[in-house]
C-alpha cells in the first residue's frame, strides 16, 4: 500500500475489518485491564495486528529457551504498549497465562512497562521513550561482528518519535548500513496530549526515515496480509535498514476508543467499561 | 592516565575478543592502532551520547565487554538516562572513562567541568565508581575492569599526575587504600586529592600531628569497614575530592561516620568544592588552588579540628567565592 505523504492532517480512518485472531487478542488485553484495574490501552489495541504478525509468521525464537543465542531479537521500544505483547508472549508460551491476570500486581511478573530480566522474551527494559533503537542498533552490531543470521526487529511509536535520541539511533543504523535491522512504527497519528499533528508534527515522516537513509515502505497496520508480506520482504534494500511505517487507529477495534484519547492510559476501568468493551469485541464469525 | 588506559583498553582488546571500544567523537588518531587491528570492535559514534551508551548496552546484553570515553560532563550529565536504564537497570558489563574529571578543563569553564560526577552516579544501584590517583594505579585498575560485573565509571585525571599510589596493598575494585599510619587524624582522599592528602600529611607530622591518610579510589561500593575501622581510632576525620561537597567522597565518609556508633566523638569536615559553578578559567591548579584544594588548606583544616579551634571562624577569610 502507498500511503499518500500529503495525507490530510486529522484523525486516521481505517476500516479494515479484524479477524477472530485479532479480536480475539484484543479481548484478552480487556481482560488484563480488568485485572490490573489500568492499562495503556489504546496504544496496545493499536499494536495488535503488528506483533500478531511478527511472532506468528516472522521472528524465530524458542519459548522453551527464550535466551536461545539463534532467536530473532524483537524490542517493544514503546513499552508502553505492553498489553498487546504480554497477551502474545503468553499465548506463545513464554510464561503461564496465569501471570496475565496479575498485570501490575506486587506478586506478578508483568508491569506497566516491559522489563529484561523480570519477562521472558523481553529483550530490554523500555518504558522511558527513545532507548530501545539504540539497544537494537547494539544487538545487530553484535550479530553481524558474529557473523550470525538472526535479525532485530524495534517497535516504536510516533510520540516516541519526538525523541532525540531516536534519531541519533536512526543516523547510527543507517552509518553501519544495517540490513539485518527492521524499525516498525506505529504510525496511529494520536500521543497523549492530541494528535502527532498538534503537539509535534512528524511529517513528511517516510520522507524522513527516507532522507535518513532507511529503506521505507507503508502499509496499513491492521492488515494483517498487509504487515505479513512487507516482513517477508524485509531487508528492502541490501545494505539498508528497513522501516515499516503501519499506518494505525489508536484504540483500533472498539469504536469508543479509536482515535479516543481518553483511553490512551486509562485507570480505574470500571464493570461496566468492560463489559462494553468485550462486547464490542465479539467473536462470532 | 587518559593515555594509560586506553593504551590498557587496547592491550586488554588484543587479548580479549569479548572488548569493543564505543568513542563520540574523540581527538584525530586516538586508538590508531586498535582500529587498525580490530576494526570490527572499533566504533566512533559521533556526538551522539545517549545512542552510544544505548548501543553499548545493546553489546553487552549480546555478551560484549564494552568501554566508552568521551569527556566526563557528557557521559554523567547528558545522558544520565541512558546510563541510569540502559547500563544499571540492565547491569550492563559497559565501563565508561570519563575525560577531565573534576576541574582538568578549567580552561574550557563549566560546561566541560566535571564536579558533579561522582555525585550524580553515587545514586545509581549497580554503578561503580573509580577515582584513580595515577598512571600507575589506572595500570592496576584496568584489568580489572574486564570481570568486574555491572557498570564501571572510571573517573580521568588530567594526565601526567605525579605517582603516589603503590602496590604494597593489591589494588581491589571496591577496597580502600591505607597510604600512611597516624593516630592523631585521618585524612581520607580519593582521585588526584591523593598527592595533596600525603603533602599535608607529611607538612603536619613536622607540626607534630600524626595524620593517617586513606585513599579511596573506589568511591562506589564504598568500603565502610576499612574507613571505619581508620576512623575508629582518631578523632579528627578530614575528606578531601576535587568534587562539589555535595553528593561525592564526602558525603560517603560523612554518612559513614554518622552510622558507625563511634564510641568517642569525632570531629569531622569534608574539603571540596563549594556549592557554585566555577566562574573562573585558568588552569586545574589555579582552580583548586581557588577552592582551597591544597595541601596547605588540608592541614590548616586537620590543625584546626585537632586544636579544638573553631575551624569556618580559622580559615574564613579565605572562603569568599562570591
Amino acid at each position: 500500500m502507498n500511503v499518500s505523504p500529503t495525507m490530510v492532517k486529522g484523525p486516521p480512518t481505517n476500516t479494515t475489518p479484524l479477524d477472530r485472531r485479532s479480536r480475539e487478542l484484543r479481548r484478552q488485553i480487556v481482560r488484563m485491564i480488568e485485572a490490573g484495574g489500568r492499562g495503556h490501552v489504546g496504544s496496545a489495541f493499536s499494536l495488535v495486528e503488528m506483533l500478531r504478525v511478527l511472532y506468528d509468521d516472522i521472528l524465530q525464537y524458542d519459548p522453551a529457551n527464550p535466551r536461545w543465542a539463534g532467536r530473532d531479537r524483537c524490542i517493544l521500544s514503546k513499552g508502553h504498549g505492553c498489553l498487546a505483547l504480554y497477551v502474545l508472549l503468553a499465548e506463545k508460551g513464554f510464561f503461564p497465562e496465569a501471570e496475565l491476570w496479575k498485570f501490575c500486581k506486587s506478586d506478578g511478573i508483568l508491569g506497566g512497562h516491559p522489563e529484561y530480566g523480570k519477562v521472558p522474551g523481553v529483550e530490554a527494559s523500555t518504558g522511558s521513550l527513545g532507548h530501545g533503537l539504540s539497544f537494537g542498533v547494539g544487538f545487530a552490531l553484535s550479530a553481524r561482528y558474529e557473523g550470525a543470521g538472526h535479525r532485530t526487529f524495534v517497535i516504536c511509536s510516533d510520540g516516541e518519535s519526538n525523541e532525540g535520541s531516536l534519531w541519533e539511533a536512526v543516523l547510527c543504523a543507517a552509518k553501519h548500513r544495517l540490513d539485518n535491522l527492521t524499525v516498525l512504527l506505529d504510525y496511529n497519528k494520536q500521543q497523549s496530549y492530541s494528535t502527532t499533528y498538534e503537539v509535534l508534527d512528524l511529517e513528511p515522516f517516510a520522507d524522513k526515515w527516507r532522507a535518513f537513509d532507511f529503506a521505507v515502505e507503508e502499509v496499513d497496520g491492521h492488515s494483517v496480509d498487509q504487515i505479513r508480506s512487507a516482513l517477508m520482504r524485509t531487508p528492502f534494500r541490501a545494505g539498508k535498514p528497513s522501516a515499516l511505517i503501519c499506518h494505525t487507529i489508536k484504540g483500533k477495534g472498539v469504536s469508543f476508543v479509536e482515535n479516543n484519547l481518553n483511553w490512551h492510559h486509562k485507570n480505574k476501568v470500571t464493570e461496566d467499561e468492560v463489559k462494553s468493551l468485550l462486547a464490542e469485541l465479539e467473536v462470532t464469525a | 592516565m587518559r593515555k594509560t588506559s586506553l593504551d590498557m583498553v587496547y592491550e586488554l582488546a588484543r587479548r580479549d575478543p569479548r572488548i569493543f571500544f564505543i568513542g563520540s567523537d574523540l581527538g584525530i588518531g586516538t586508538l590508531k592502532q586498535f582500529k587498525a587491528e580490530m576494526p570490527g570492535r572499533f566504533l566512533m559514534e559521533g556526538v551522539s551520547e545517549a545512542n552510544i551508551v544505548g548501543i553499548a548496552a545493546g553489546l553487552a546484553l549480546e555478551g560484549k565487554i564494552v568501554y566508552i570515553n568521551t569527556i566526563a560532563t557528557f557521559l554523567t550529565r547528558r545522558c544520565f538516562e541512558q546510563v541510569a536504564l540502559d547500563l544499571c537497570l540492565h547491569n550492563t558489563n559497559v565501563r565508561l572513562i570519563g575525560s577531565g574529571g573534576g576541574l582538568v578543563y578549567a580552561p574550557l569553564g563549566p560546561t566541560h567541568e566535571a564536579i558533579d560526577d561522582i555525585a550524580i552516579f553515587r545514586a545509581l544501584p549497580r554503578m561503580t565508581i573509580v577515582a584513580p590517583a595515577d598512571a600507575d594505579e589506572m595500570r592496576r585498575l584496568m584489568p580489572l575492569t574486564v570481570d568486574h560485573p555491572g557498570p564501571i565509571y572510571i573517573r580521568l585525571g588530567k594526565g601526567g599526575d605525579p605517582i603516589v599510589s603503590n602496590d604494597r596493598v593489591p589494588f581491589r575494585i571496591g577496597q580502600a587504600l591505607p597510604m600512611r599510619e597516624g593516630s592523631d587524624a585521618l585524612i581520607v582522599a580519593t582521585g588526584v586529592m591523593l598527592k595533596p592528602a600525603l603533602d599535608a600529611a607529611a607538612s603536619l607530622e613536622k607540626e607534630g600531628v600524626q595524620s593517617a591518610v586513606l585513599h579511596m579510589p573506589t568511591i562506589k561500593p564504598f568500603d565502610v569497614a576499612t574507613l571505619c575501622e581508620w576512623a575508629d581510632r582518631v578523632p579528627v576525620v578530614v575528606s578531601v575530592e576535587e568534587h562539589t561537597v555535595i553528593g561525592g567522597l564526602g558525603s560517603a565518609v560523612a554518612e559513614t561516620i554518622a552510622e558507625a556508633d563511634f564510641e568517642t566523638p569525632k570531629r569531622f569536615r569534608g574539603i571540596g568544592l563549594p556549592d557554585v559553578f566555577p566562574d573562573k578559567y585558568g588552569s586545574q591548579a589555579s582552580l583548586m588552588a581557588r577552592y582551597g584544594l591544597t595541601a596547605g588548606r588540608i592541614a590548616e583544616t586537620v590543625q584546626a579540628l585537632f586544636r579544638g579551634a573553631d575551624v569556618e571562624e580559622a580559615l574564613r577569610e579565605e572562603t569568599d567565592y562570591g
